[in-house]
């Protein structure tokens, strides 16, 4: 995509390093100069957003380790010192647990614009499939963070979450004892996790780079989902959307700075502000809020072990979308009769949430519908989306007429501003 | 999965959450959610349901984005706790040093000091090596302003065995730990002293308590009037003892909420004027392009 390269070296010393490892070329080829399609709108920022998180939670989590103690019986004290007596370390660790919370709102966002756009399609199915490896390792990454704290919601999700391996028959109960490294949620089952959660972001990273290498190479899918032409379809990376990811980073940021400044807590569990404590559990147990959508597939399912199957199929299918969706269209701007799909999609996702976050025997608002059958719907139609909508639609629908190029169909719509493609 | 069996056993106890009008209904009729969970019949020998009251709203000065603590109900706050809950409650995070710094009750050093060696706490071994006095009671020394405040109880056991089997917990974090946080204390500690719903058999040892899940609580009233004398000669009516308590306690949990959203503050500002630089650079460097 990024075609030959145009980097002079201009000076002995760039020349000389140019020969030996050509890392200013690089940069120079894939930052500044890069062609990326002139149409990308806002929902093409958090790809910048998520690696300005993944950083953020990098350094602030290497800091709160240096405070940190992972042992049952001091690791919730060595977060109360955190809080109250290491130098900005409520900052640090506000950051940290809301930066958590960010990260998957952002990475939500993308993965539905991914969906909508048609961006899992050829040649993008690895860039996809890169995608949600990393999103399935930010997933088992934020689990175990939780538990790090040591609070009541922390050990007991971790408890409920290993002891869904339990529901395999015969090997269950010997899998859930590795996993703890030992016959219950204790300080050999933190430390681990302590382990765990400080190594996969770097495994992270390493994805990251995987992931920007296949979006490198046929380059950015666009809201059009047509491919770039023609020269006069794209804008060098550099300024166009290093300012552009900057502005609407920052604009996510101030949302970010709410939480952290003004609302830390709201989005944790009081519970957690308790002391870990085997002996007690909690009311309820409801997980962190970026969980909830999978929460109420896993207690849609009256029996166990099939529940828990429909919970790693619900996260397993994402793997399998560019071979599912048989449409010849990418994007869902042509695609009339998927568009609305997908937006019952995006809503069947909050509602997923939503019952999730209820107790298992509530009812809907004032009525007495039970939410527990909402949920089934709503897992029904997750699937469903996934299984059946995509394949089907994709084959059944007309599309609109795509335009013939991005460029004409960008510029034709303000043909009174000065055209210079570069 | 174990969520789901809890909740059903503490239901057939209390009802959970207030608002809903739902709650008088029996016990839900639908199918259980998970298959560990035994299908929700109407319970067989309901306790008498207590509806738990929302928590009573305090409009505390530390609310909202600009709210900060009262220094003098901070002080008075302490002043509560350490005469009458001190008696009963731990706090165990919070050190005597804590006192004097800012955003906190901002005692002085010199009352920070005089405050603390009022306190025994355990010693290291002495030169003999020995923790232990002749009576085999622990060495003790006087606390210093870098000692957290002594519990009351040495503990779990002690302390249930002195409150009726009941266990009175730490309050360093509590204002957090409890959902509707200050408000939610606020209401408990004013709540006392109201008819229980007819029918309604108050356990042995239990009081009737409106806003405490199930509606009874092991914690006997804890203030009445002139409970403590404040020095600054403020009344001293349950009520403003219970709104300085859990001011005190809001800062025991949160003691960096002012330097938090001062920073926050300046940050919201930071960040609003660099969004609006880099609205105006995009604008600028797209300019005909889009």
């Amino acid at each position: 995509m990024s075609g030959p390269s145009t980097y002079q070296p201009k000076t002995g010393v760039t020349r000389w390093l140019d020969s030996r490892l050509p890392i200013i070329r690089f940069t120079h080829d894939h930052v500044l100069t890069f062609p990326t399609p002139r149409n990308l709108n806002v929902w093409y920022t958090f790809g910048a957003i998520l690696a300005f998180f993944l950083g953020l939670q990098i350094a602030t989590g290497i800091v709160l380790a240096m405070h940190y103690t992972p042992d049952a019986e001091r690791a919730f004290d060595s977060i109360e010192h955190i809080m109250r007596d290491v130098n900005s370390g409520w900052l640090i660790r506000y950051l940290h647990s809301n930066g958590a919370s960010m990260f998957f709102l952002a990475v939500y966002i993308h993965m539905f614009r991914g969906l909508y756009y048609g961006s899992y399609k050829a040649p993008r199915e690895l860039l996809w499939i890169l995608g949600v490896l990393l999103y399935t390792l930010m997933i088992l990454t934020a689990f175990l963070g939780y538990t790090l704290p040591w609070g009541q919601m922390s050990f007991w999700a971790a408890t409920v979450i290993t002891s869904l391996f339990s529901a395999l028959p015969g090997i269950g109960e010997p899998i859930v004892q590795w996993l703890w490294g030992g016959f219950g949620v204790d300080s050999p089952t933190l430390n681990r996790f302590f382990s765990l959660h400080y190594l996969l972001p770097f495994v992270l990273v390493g994805l990251v780079v995987l992931h920007i290498w296949a979006l490198h190479v046929p380059g950015n899918n666009n809201p059009l989902g047509i491919d770039v032409k023609s020269p006069r379809d794209t804008v060098p990376f550099h300024p166009y959307y290093t300012v552009k990811d900057f502005f609407y980073l920052t604009c996510f940021l101030i949302l970010f700075a709410y939480f952290v400044f003004f609302a830390p807590e709201a989005l944790s569990s009081p519970e957690n502000s308790e002391h870990a404590n085997p002996i007690v559990t909690p009311p309820e147990i409801v997980p962190e809020w970026y969980f909830l959508p999978f929460y109420t597939v896993l207690r849609s399912i009256p029996d166990k072990l099939t529940g828990v199957i429909a919970l790693f199929a619900a996260l397993g299918t994402l793997f399998f979308v560019p071979w599912l969706d048989l449409s010849k269209v990418r994007s869902a701007r042509f695609r009339p009769v998927y568009k609305q799909f997908f937006w019952i999609f995006v809503a069947d996702c909050l509602i997923l949430g939503y019952v999730g976050a209820n107790p298992v025997d509530a009812t809907l608002l004032n009525t007495s519908i039970p939410l527990v059958w909402i949920g089934r719907i709503a897992t029904l139609y997750y699937f469903a989306f996934f299984l059946v909508i995509m394949p089907l639609v994709g084959k059944l629908e007309r599309p609109n007429p795509l335009p013939d190029s991005i460029a004409n169909s960008v510029l034709s719509n303000a043909p009174h501003r000065t055209e210079s493609a570069t | 999965m174990i969520a789901a069996v809890k909740r059903l056993a503490c239901a057939l106890v209390i009802v959970a959450a207030a608002s809903v009008p739902a709650l008088t209904q029996e016990a839900a009729p639908e199918p259980p959610a998970a298959s560990a969970v035994p299908p929700a019949s109407p319970p067989s020998a309901p306790a008498v349901e207590i509806e738990t009251l929302p928590p009573r709203s305090g409009n505390f000065t530390f609310e909202g984005p600009f709210g900060t603590f009262d220094r003098a109900a901070l002080q008075r706050g302490f002043q509560v706790y350490k005469d009458v809950c001190a008696a009963c409650h731990s706090l165990q995070y919070i050190a005597f040093r804590h006192l004097a710094e800012e955003g906190g009750p901002s005692l002085s050093e010199d009352q920070v000091r005089a405050l603390a060696v009022a306190y025994r706490v355990p010693a290291g071994p002495n030169e003999q090596g020995q923790t232990i006095d002749a009576n085999g009671q622990p060495l003790m020394r006087p606390a210093t302003p870098a000692d957290h405040i002594p519990p009351p109880f040495p503990n779990e056991q002690a302390a249930r065995a002195s409150n009726n089997g009941a266990l009175p917990p730490d309050l360093s974090l509590i204002v957090k730990a409890r959902l509707g946080g200050a408000d939610y204390l606020y209401s408990i500690l004013t709540g006392y002293g109201q008819q229980p719903p007819a029918g309604v058999t108050v356990g042995s040892g239990r009081f009737y308590n409106p806003y405490f899940r199930g509606g009874q609580i092991a914690m006997p009233p804890p203030l009445n009037p002139d409970s403590v004398t404040y020095a600054d000669g403020t009344m001293a009516t349950v009520e403003q003892e219970a709104r300085d308590v859990v001011t005190f306690l809001s800062w025991a949990a949160d003691p960096k909420m002012e330097e938090r959203k001062r920073t926050g503050f300046s940050v919201m500002i930071f960040l609003l004027v660099l969004a609006s630089l880099l609205y105006f650079s995009y604008q600028r460097v797209w300019y005909g392009r889009h």
